[in-house]
């Protein structure tokens, strides 16, 4: 399958490069934009006259705002880093913010505050329906009985 | 931890983490999916909160990197949910899941629309994400007019804005025409001035998409942007939420810079001052700090400027600061500046004028040929190939060479190549070119392809001067203890071809030459033999006169091999005994080879290949192209007018990346048919005169043994046979010096486009013609990608299409005019009326200079792209089988003269043409049956089964049989599998001419253009070149 073996190959690239080295790798043609964070990489793929440090701040940008939203809800984290464990758990978060800060590979915001909000605005809405759903289930058994 | 808050995904997501390794993790994600199949199965049970719970539990199988087939509709059906919860996990799935050629994306598209339209801001966001991000071509027809009023709406919030920015940005890049020109220019002027920073950025996004495609449309724009960039550099009026690390956002001013670049130029002279300013202003002022943040966003825009003062091609002070920037930058301890100062030092390379200026650099850049960082070493070496010319090609070279010995086996190849080709376009003398690819194969002959010693035998052929310097040093060579195989091969054959020029010199009498090549043959392997017994002919030939001991000694080696069992040694040993028997005749048939025409190298062209796996081309893929017609030609200069070649100037404008991957070009393929292209108008241009005898100039792979079996190809204007390719090493050069040639041999690009879905169909040095194709059942969508590879637009372009009866095809609209450097899309609808092995003919056309070019393709829309594969077993087989009993529905055939092949390898070819080879069907393990569906407006699906039997004893023939329930699809189906078997894929076939376009695939034996052909056969230069 295509998207194993990508991900094969390039962690295969990656992963072997040592910590002083450039964060960018050419590999089948292409450029990847590549950014570790203890045990965790990030890695973005751009076209050949992209600029690489943008995209690289773009990295970091997506990683300040994991920090950011993950710092605020998790009571357990002590300190800045967004941990691997926070993002293999909550996945589906991760794409959430990711949705805020990228549209068709481009940058739609830069202001972090802006994504932070947007993304709980987003969460409030999840919360208050299902609220509203437990209430209504409530009600619904209320009733019943 | 678990803070996803859905406890079934959680202890999931555990389990996978707590397996021990990659097979238990498996088992888990196989026995979770069987899992979710069967709950997805009886869907009433599923409560929303069940559906999302499943469907999250998709997606991350799918991110571990398993194939999830299924569930997909789940996901999608989420979309239309009423409540936002399921909304946004229906939207976030599919865009990973799906991609946008999935049929069932199509479905969603109403729901999507409503989204768009609907008056809940949030639904708007979900569906405006999805749209962007996996959004097709479908989308963009239906959607993009309601996403572009969503953009310009005063009444919608920039959060919804932002996103229909990207989303059109996302839509016009599938479909440029949905953004109508005339009317979305103003608007776009007036998105500029834009108060809120995330709708500007995504605009200034859309407008880079949109300049790159259409520049003079979008003057408005260019001073907004230049004042945009003022008020960012200046720091003037930006929230401080819109800085990053003290930047005003690095990436909008990255974004307004690289806008700044698609216009020619700057023409207002207030604007250009300002935009100077700004530019200088950033160009001074940034600083190495010390935080890694701060130092790369300053850097980003830092050298987004140098690009945009590189295209404005800036006054030469402003020019030169750059590269002092730039030398500074290559020298310095952060490996991100290192590699991008040298990757900008080779993008400048274009602007002719500071080619002296990096020389002075030289010494750093062969510096960091050494870093440790294998990203950067590859930057040094595309940049010190992209510096190199007569100047300096000794140093660099030697360099190179230095460095093979120590290169990581990574770069070993490519430092080869270009290696070679450096020394082959810069050689101050051709001696030392012949030093250098001696030193080569010497040093690193696993990595020196074929192509690399060819050319060397070609050069020293052709330049009677070089022969006696290149055979001594063959000589020597051959004295080192253990040289590898190639060296053996090239110094065999130089010594075969001249050593009788060393006649006086000491060790080199006949009979020493002899014994120096014959004590390798014992190391060298069966490709390499017949080699040497063609030099020991020669050097037999050239004894004079005959030494009857050395006579008798090869007579005895010729006589061993006879019996050999490699027939290409026992043809050759035979041979030569025969003719070397002959006394006196051997002098004419073993006479010197002649001269070589002067082609495009083979190796600048795999240059060119090597590196077209993305849309835009790199530098130094333009820089090879530049220097095309430079190649080669030394010594010709020198004996003209002792001035190299003055090198065209490229500007920087950029190619839209409007398509991901789709130039790529698998085809490696160093051989080159002459092609159908011709001038239409053969007047001369008159101007350059050198560039038009010295254009085509370069030369082809040596004549190898498998010269027989190379493809050919009919000149398109008389319909002359020439024989193509090697076997043409008679052809006179002015046979070729008014076409504009193609690049990649024509033939080959279809019949690999026949296997494949894209690549490249077409390529000269002007234009690149690309193809992508979607086949489903009997309907099939193309689009072809032209690319205007030069800095001038190509003009009165055309495109007919010339349908055989069995096809409708739809080409839409081809633009008259290619842009320099752009890419235009033309999707081509195909529909399979009926079973038909004809193939539709591309009329195109374009101006070049004062000529027309005309070329006529083959369009891959061939039978087996209407097939599909299916699998039968036994119990659906047999009875189908039986019911079809004989002709006309079934048709039985013995075939000979059918290509030797490995059951295996027959299977192999099936399945390529989509053919399902069903195993264990047939108890006789030499047969092999086959099954697919034929897809055709005029009859259903149909069944077609196939039978191969063959005979183990005799690989050359086979009884077919094949059956399907419609006599024509049994007939054509039965023919398309014979041309398969029998003639190789690549086998020698003209193109088609214009007027049957389909006669060239039902006659695959036509009598044009056979490469053996008898006249040839008959010149004894050519018999040998066909034997060695």
């Amino acid at each position: 399958m295509y998207l194993e073996k990508v991900i094969r190959e390039l962690s295969g690239v990656i992963l072997t490069r040592g910590p002083k080295l450039c964060n960018f790798v050419e590999w089948r043609g292409h450029k990847v934009v590549y950014k570790r964070y203890a045990s965790l990489y990030f890695c973005m793929g751009i076209d050949q006259e992209d600029n690489e440090l943008e995209v690289l701040e773009i990295i970091h940008h997506y990683v300040e705002i994991l920090d950011r939203y993950f710092g605020s809800v998790s009571d357990l984290r002590l300190w800045f880093i967004v941990c691997e464990l926070d993002l293999i758990f909550n996945f589906h978060k991760a794409y959430y913010a990711l949705d805020e800060l990228l549209i068709a590979g481009e940058l739609q915001e830069s202001s972090k505050k802006t994504v932070a909000r947007l993304i709980a605005a987003q969460d409030s809405l999840v919360e208050a329906a299902k609220e509203q759903a437990s209430s209504l289930s409530n009600i619904i058994s209320q009733a019943t009985k | 931890m678990a803070l996803s808050g859905m406890r079934g995904l959680s202890v999931f997501i555990s389990d996978i983490r707590n397996c021990q390794n990659k097979e238990q993790e498996r088992l888990r994600v196989d026995k979770e999916l069987g899992n979710i199949r069967t709950r997805f199965k009886n869907e009433k049970g599923l409560t929303p909160y069940e559906k999302k719970k499943y469907v999250w539990k998709m997606l991350y199988i799918f991110m571990l990197g398993y194939d999830v087939d299924f569930g997909h509709m789940e996901a999608v059906s989420l979309i239309s949910a009423p409540k936002y919860p399921e909304k946004q996990v229906g939207y976030i799935v599919t865009s990973s899941l799906l991609n946008e050629n999935h049929d069932f994306l199509r479905l969603a598209i109403n729901t999507v629309r409503n989204d768009i339209i609907g008056r809940n801001e949030t639904f708007q966001c979900l569906a405006l994400t999805m749209v962007g991000n996996i959004g097709g071509r479908e989308f963009a027809e239906s959607l993009a007019p309601d996403v572009q009023k969503l953009l310009i709406s005063s009444s919608c919030r920039p959060l919804v804005r932002k996103k229909a920015a990207l989303c059109l940005l996302r839509l016009f890049r599938k479909n440029p025409d949905v953004v109508n020109v005339d009317g979305w220019s103003d608007r776009m002027a007036q998105l500029l001035d834009e108060r809120d920073l995330g709708v500007l950025t995504s605009s200034m996004s859309l407008l880079v998409a949109l300049v790159s495609n259409n520049h003079e449309a979008y003057w408005s724009c260019l001073p907004k942007c230049v004042k945009t960039l003022e008020r960012l550099a200046r720091n003037q009026d930006i929230p401080q939420e819109y800085t990053y690390y003290g930047i005003p956002s690095p990436w909008l001013q990255v974004k307004t810079m690289r806008a700044l670049q698609y216009f020619p130029t700057v023409e207002d002279p207030n604007t250009r001052r300002s935009l100077f300013e700004v530019l200088q202003r950033i160009l001074m002022g940034t600083d190495v700090v010390k935080n890694v943040n701060k130092n790369n966003a300053s850097h980003a825009v830092l050298f987004e400027a140098l690009a945009l003062v590189m295209h404005l091609d800036a006054e030469n002070e402003m020019m030169s600061q750059c590269v002092a920037l730039l030398g500074k930058f290559i020298a310095v301890r952060e490996p991100n500046i290192r590699y991008l100062g040298l990757e900008n030092m080779t993008r400048m390379l274009m602007v002719t004028d500071v080619h002296d200026i990096i020389k002075r650099h030289q010494a750093q850049i062969i510096t960091s040929l050494k870093d440790p960082d294998i990203s950067i070493r590859r930057r040094a070496l595309d940049l010190l190939y992209g510096m190199c010319d007569v100047s300096n090609a000794k140093d660099i070279v030697e360099e190179l060479l230095q460095y093979l010995s120590t290169a990581d086996f990574a770069m070993r190849e490519e430092l080869s190549l270009k290696a070679a080709i450096l020394a082959e376009k810069f050689a101050p003398d051709l001696s030392w070119y012949v030093d250098v690819i001696l030193q080569l194969i010497d040093k690193a002959g696993d990595f020196v392809s074929d192509d690399i010693w060819f050319r060397v035998v070609q050069f020293v052929t052709n330049n009677e001067d070089l022969q006696p310097y290149a055979a001594a040093k063959a000589r020597e060579y051959l004295d080192k203890p253990a040289i590898h195989e190639t060296m053996v091969k090239v110094s065999a054959y130089l010594l075969g071809e001249y050593s009788h020029l060393l006649a006086r010199r000491p060790g080199c009498s006949p009979k020493e030459i002899f014994s120096a090549i014959h004590e390798k043959l014992p190391t060298v392997s069966t490709t390499t033999i017949p080699i040497l017994l063609s030099t020991y002919a020669k050097i037999l030939m050239h004894t004079q006169p005959p030494d009857p001991e050395l006579q008798k000694h090869v007579w005895a080696i010729f006589s061993k091999y006879e019996s050999c069992i490699d027939v290409e040694i026992q043809q050759r040993a035979i041979e030569y005994f025969a003719l070397s028997s002959k006394g006196a005749a051997l002098m004419d048939i073993l006479a010197e080879m002649p001269k070589f025409p002067e082609r495009q190298s083979a190796l600048i062209k795999k240059a060119e290949v090597a590196e077209v796996d993305t849309a835009e081309q790199s530098a130094i893929k333009l820089r090879a192209q530049q220097h095309m017609t430079n190649a080669l030609v030394v010594t010709d200069q020198h004996s003209l007018n002792g001035t190299p070649q003055s090198v065209g100037q490229l500007s920087l404008v950029k190619i839209p990346s409007i398509s991901g991957d789709e130039h790529t070009s698998a085809d490696q393929e160093l051989s080159q048919a002459n092609g159908t292209l011709a001038t239409v108008d053969p007047q001369p241009p008159s101007a350059d005169l050198l560039g038009d005898l010295l254009g085509p100039l370069a030369i082809e792979g040596l004549p190898g043994a498998a010269v027989l079996s190379e493809p050919n190809a009919v000149s398109g204007l008389e319909g002359v046979p020439i024989p193509a390719d090697d076997a043409a090493a008679i052809v006179p050069v002015e046979k070729d010096t008014n076409s504009v040639q193609p690049i990649g041999n024509i033939n080959e690009r279809f019949y690999a486009l026949c296997l494949k879905d894209s690549g490249v169909l077409y390529e000269d040095p002007n234009i690149q013609i690309g193809i992508k194709a979607e086949w489903r059942a009997q309907h099939g969508r193309l689009v072809l990608f032209l690319g205007n590879k030069n800095t001038f637009p190509l003009l009165s372009v055309q495109a007919l299409i010339l349908p055989p009866v069995h096809l409708k095809i739809e080409l839409s609209l081809v633009p008259e005019t290619i842009p320099p450097r752009a890419q235009v899309q033309c999707p081509l609808e195909v529909m399979n009326l009926h079973p038909s092995r004809d193939v539709a003919v591309l009329d195109f056309s374009y101006k070049c200079g004062t000529s027309m070019a005309n070329v006529k393709l083959r369009l891959p829309a061939v039978l087996n792209k209407f097939l599909q594969p299916i699998t039968v077993s036994a119990e659906e087989f047999f009875p189908q089988w039986r019911s079809l009993s004989g002709p006309p529905l079934k048709l039985q055939e013995v075939v000979r003269g059918v290509r030797p092949l490995s059951l295996i390898d027959m299977a192999n070819i099936f399945t390529s043409f989509q053919l399902t080879v069903c195993q264990g069907l047939d108890p006789n393990p030499n047969n092999l049956i086959a099954s697919t569906t034929f897809y055709s407006e005029t009859i259903r699906p149909m069944l077609c089964l196939i039978r191969i039997e063959t005979d183990p004893t005799d690989r050359t023939q086979l009884r077919i049989t094949v059956a399907s329930g419609d006599p024509t699809l049994t007939f054509e189906l039965m023919e398309f599998i014979k041309e398969q078997l029998v003639g190789i894929p690549t086998a020698p076939r003209p193109p088609a001419p214009p007027a049957a376009p389909g006669a060239q695939l039902t006659n695959p034996a036509a009598p044009v253009a056979q490469p053996a052909n008898p006249a040839a056969l008959t010149d004894p230069g050519d018999l040998l070149a066909g034997l060695l």
